[in-house]
């Protein structure tokens, strides 16, 4: 079986047969991760190129790893080291290492709907990692997968997403598929943080942070990204941390047992005080060991390998 | 020699409305009227079935010329333009440079001479450079030929500076036209605030980026006593605050754009660029407001904001694509379908593409009043077409409307009764 679309650019049309397929495929590539040998043939022959606009070491990694562990032959490709400083066009860029025969594309970049753009211009699969606000569908699988090895249940599952949701497209991506699967996903932050019209895509808005933990057996932290400070969404970061840093009293105030789950990098002190990041309760790191086994299970699936 | 257009339904609004003929000769109306006397040796062009208007006016348009020639230029924008059945064009100032001195509207004029196609009558910038901070020299504007003056493209950000431009302007007694947006709250944006810019994750330009600014713009009127036009209201807030403004008497006109009474920002979706355009495309509620406002006249013109990019410039990202599209060439049919709707009757549509406008920025144009310039269109309303971009006249081809069926076609354009376009017919 595999993925009936060219490209993974979204999961807001995803079905949730095809989420759970995803997640499934990852399983089988979990197991190789976990072997002396981590590597099967499965994309022996096939190219994969990473597209990186914007710095990224964890996404691009975990992708790279990903490729080899499934034999691809894999090139990182970021503007500094490219074409793009001499005015090549997204388009132009990418249709040429589509002439090179590239079999995917993953694409990092700053500005929504880039993916879309590139995947409309090219016959290569392209693979979002992350555009912008708008959506990064790789992350929030490997987030549901990292759900699901810890025997949650995604019905009813109660989700608090907290930070600046506005900004952040684990976020957007992890609302689409949560709600989809039946999920209460609660965002909490500060209203300068929360976008217009969030609670129409399935969500429920909380200001206060103590409200929206209450109950909830999953707390998705979002990185704060400090430089915002200048732009009149909060005050300072001493007040942010006060209000909406995850403390190990407010984890108490979820359901026994939740997880808490971070997409990287950290900003220790300021949403996630260090005892929470370090605590049983994380599983920050899972999500990062599963990020592999999941890019894996997407490479696959994009692939139409059998 | 004389040109009789026989048997049409001649539609000059507030002045008559019904089937007959005109008369042009040397270049002016000569007569109106259900029966004239046929001068002799003179042209007839028979029109039965066909629709005789006053040529349309448009505010707002953006021909490139000087400094983005690959865009449009003033030659492609006015072909475009009597295509579109538009005689009578006012170009804005954002060019490179900027149209804020008398050698660039002189400049500009002489381009729309040799072109001799319509006419085509700068704007002028209020402040050098169109940065918002000094005067531009507005009485050498006025003296070179400007019909009005405007930052298009940027507001004027300055609350003193709008105030003494608009003080000025009384002098001249020019019209101030304001592109309604606060920079500030508008800040990173590329489509309007709300739902949709929430799902796609692109940055919104909120409805009250216009609204606290034609609020300004309305104060500083009634403070000053200029005459306000504001260029493409795009939202309710715009229009509830104009109506008010008219009704307690402040000398405000406002445009508004078709694709802003045609389209809402649900055709962003896909990270369209051809639906990129400032001010955005915004709700269905808004678009109501903006038909209201039309019916009720608290929006007197019908303004296309021509706005043309290369193809490569729209086939950027969404976010990096440049705001616009291209708008002489489906005016027409996109008004009338307000008439189809019931929103406007047919006088009160031709009204806003010509009379209106002219009446706006003071032309003498807009009319088919005897002596006046035979600037006259000939429409085939029923005529039913598809549009398509490559068709266009205008050098770019960026719009969102490619593929619609339409109707309303314009068969022959007359600028000063020489006949500037005429309908290809259909092999």
């Amino acid at each position: 079986m595999s993925l009936k679309r060219k490209d993974l650019l979204s999961l807001a049309p995803l079905s949730v047969e095809e989420i759970t397929l995803i997640l499934q495929t990852a399983d089988s590539f979990k197991e190789v991760t976990g072997r002396e040998i981590k590597k099967v043939p499965a994309l022996r022959g096939r190219t994969v190129v990473n597209l990186f606009f914007e710095p990224s070491t964890r996404t691009r990694t975990s992708f790279e790893l990903a490729a080899k562990r499934l034999s691809a032959d894999v090139i990182n490709f970021s503007p500094s080291s490219s074409s793009v400083v001499k005015g090549e066009t997204l388009l132009d860029t990418a249709r040429n290492i589509e002439a090179m025969q590239a079999d995917i594309i993953v694409l990092r970049h700053s500005s929504a709907g880039a993916a879309e753009t590139l995947a409309r211009g090219v016959k290569s699969s392209v693979i979002n990692a992350g555009d912008g606000w708008h959506e990064h569908p790789t992350q929030a699988l490997l987030d549901l997968y990292t759900i699901r090895e810890r025997g949650l249940s995604f019905d009813n599952l109660r989700v608090a997403i907290v930070g600046d949701v506005a900004h952040s497209r684990v976020a957007r991506s992890n609302i689409y598929a949560l709600v989809k699967l039946g999920a209460e996903v609660r965002v909490v932050g500060p209203p300068t943080m929360i976008p217009m019209g969030i609670d129409k895509l399935g969500a429920k808005v909380f200001y206060n942070l103590d409200e929206a933990l209450s109950g909830v057996q999953v707390i998705m932290m979002l990185r704060l990204q400090l430089e915002r400070q200048g732009r009149a969404l909060f005050p300072t970061i001493r007040e942010y941390a006060r209000l909406y840093g995850l403390t190990a009293e407010r984890v108490k105030l979820a359901e026994a047992g939740a997880i808490v789950m971070h997409p990287g990098p950290i900003n220790r002190g300021v949403e996630i005080a260090p005892e929470v990041a370090d605590s049983l309760s994380s599983v920050i790191l899972d999500q990062v060991a599963n990020g592999v086994a999941v890019r894996m299970g997407i490479l696959y699936l994009m692939s139409g390998a059998n | 020699m004389a040109i009789v257009i026989q048997g049409g339904h001649i539609l000059d609004p507030g002045r008559f409305n019904g089937i007959g003929d005109l008369v042009i000769d040397n270049g002016k109306v000569a007569a109106i009227g259900r029966t004239v006397s046929l001068p002799a040796g003179a042209t007839v062009v028979p029109a039965t079935g066909r629709l005789v208007v006053p040529g349309f006016v448009d505010l707002h348009v953006h021909f490139r010329e000087p400094g983005f020639e690959y865009k449009e230029t003033i030659q492609s924008g006015a072909s475009s333009a009597v295509a579109g059945g538009f005689t009578t064009v006012c170009c804005m100032p954002n060019t490179n440079p900027v149209n804020d001195n008398q050698a660039i509207t002189e400049f500009m004029l002489e381009r729309a001479r040799a072109a001799a196609l319509a006419n085509v009558l700068p704007i002028g910038a209020i402040t050098k450079g169109s940065e918002g901070k000094e005067l531009a020299e507005i009485g050498d504007l006025r003296r070179a030929g400007c019909v009005a003056i405007s930052d298009d493209g940027k507001p004027v950000m300055n609350s003193l500076v709008m105030r003494r431009a608009m003080e000025y302007a009384l002098a001249f007694d020019i019209p101030v036209v304001d592109h309604c947006e606060d920079l500030h709250l508008a800040e990173g944006g590329c489509m309007n605030e709300g739902l949709i810019s929430t799902e796609l994750g692109l940055p919104g330009i909120p409805a009250a980026a216009e609204d606290v600014m034609v609020a300004r713009n309305v104060s500083l009127a009634e403070l000053t006593g200029a005459r306000l036009h504001l260029a493409h209201i795009s939202t309710a807030g715009s229009v509830r605050m104009v109506r008010e403004a008219k009704s307690r008497g402040i000398k405000v006109t406002a445009e508004a754009c078709p694709h802003h009474f045609t389209l809402t920002e649900e055709v962003v979706r896909g990270f369209n660029t051809l639906a990129k355009m400032n001010p955005p495309l915004r709700t269905w509620q808004d678009v109501q407001a903006i038909k209201d406002g039309l019916r009720d006249g608290t929006i007197d013109v019908i303004a296309t904001d021509h706005a043309p990019h290369a193809a490569q410039e729209k086939q950027q990202g969404f976010t990096e694509a440049p705001f616009g599209i291209v708008g002489l060439e489906t005016a027409l049919p996109l008004t009338l379908a307000l008439v189809e709707e019931g929103i406007l009757s047919l006088e009160s549509a031709v009204e806003k593409l010509s009379t209106a406008p002219a009446r706006a920025f003071g032309l003498a144009k807009g009319t088919l009043a005897v002596g006046a310039d035979a600037d006259v269109v000939i429409i085939d309303p029923q005529a039913q077409w598809e549009v398509d971009p490559v068709k266009f006249r205008s050098k770019s081809r960026n719009t969102p409307f490619a593929g619609w069926k339409v109707k309303g076609l314009v068969l022959t354009t007359f600028v000063s009764g020489r006949v500037v376009f005429e309908a290809p017919v259909p092999a």
